[in-house]
């Protein structure tokens, strides 16, 4: 059987035939009163929504976090002559050993 | 006094789905037309209607009216059906024992004098419709309309939004594709 002849002669069977136009009876009214209900509300998708819409507030907070954690230690670096906040920190913590220290 | 086109997509646009109703009246049977190329019961095909046209009011904002509204609503068919064919792929493996007792004698008649074999047999319209169940979407979709509809490649490619080389590589595939569901046929039957 030649197959090039049996698609060509398919092909026009299915040109020959196409398919029926009619509508269904008030199909419009159908349509029409699917776009007149309002879709039900979606929980998740409000939650993902308030998520997406928190992402930038979230990641500028963040930033600004990172600018004012960095801003005073650059300053105690400075007046404090190239001492290390850790180093302050640590002295702030055990003054009061240090203290028991010396009047043992 | 009866408006115009234009004047029933603004007010569709601005929210009024009562503007809407003329325009699908009038676009109905095109777009029913479209969607039975690609389902088979009309079931599916009332659905995909259906969805074309909600997706049409809630997309008509998008339209820019450069073009007149058919054009684009027949886009948005042909890509809604193009998404229902994906959604709905059925089994391409299936075999072809399920072939009908008059597909079948239309087959052997075929191979007998092809010249002869009418091709306005209910049984080719089966058997065609049939090949094109086991194609894979993309194929079942270029092939329908460049050989069933007749439309040129640039056509195809502005209703489906795929660029002139992927419609002709697809194209390519769909028809070579076509031909080795052909050849399991006859082969099933022949050999």
């Amino acid at each position: 059987m030649k197959i090039e002849e049996l698609r060509a002669k398919l092909l026009a069977a299915a040109r020959a035939n196409p398919p029926g136009d009619h509508v269904p009876l008030a199909f419009e009214r159908r349509v029409l009163a699917h776009l007149a209900v309002k879709p039900p509300v979606e929980l998740a998708a409000l939650w993902a929504r308030a998520l997406w819409r928190a992402t930038v507030p979230c990641v500028a907070i963040t930033v600004l976090l990172g600018v004012f954690s960095f801003i005073p230690t650059r300053n105690i670096m400075n007046s404090t002559n190239e001492e290390d906040l850790s180093q302050t920190f640590e002295q702030t913590l055990l003054a009061s050993s240090d203290q028991q220290e010396e009047i043992w | 006094m009866e408006r115009t086109e234009a004047e029933l997509i603004a007010a569709a646009v601005k929210g009024d789905p009562s503007s809407f109703e003329p325009l699908i009246q009038k676009y109905s049977p095109r777009v029913f037309a479209t969607a039975r190329r690609y389902a088979r019961l009309e079931r599916e095909v009332e659905d995909i209607a259906q969805e074309i046209w909600i997706k049409a009011f809630q997309k008509l904002g998008s339209f820019r009216g450069d073009a007149p509204f058919e054009h684009w609503l027949m886009r948005l068919s042909v890509r809604t059906c193009y998404d229902f064919l994906r959604a709905h792929q059925r089994n391409r493996e299936s075999s072809f024992s399920e072939i009908s007792d008059p597909e079948d004698d239309w087959l052997e008649r075929f191979a007998a004098a092809p010249e002869s074999t009418s091709e306005h047999a209910t049984a080719a319209i089966q058997l065609i419709a049939r090949i094109l169940d086991q194609m894979s979407p993309a194929g079942r979709l270029i092939i329908t309309l460049l050989e069933l509809e007749d439309r040129s490649v640039k056509e195809i490619a502005e209703l489906t939004g795929w660029s002139v080389p992927l419609v002709k590589v697809r194209a390519f595939r769909a028809r070579g594709e076509m031909k080795k569901i052909l050849e399991r046929i006859t082969k099933e039957k022949y050999l």
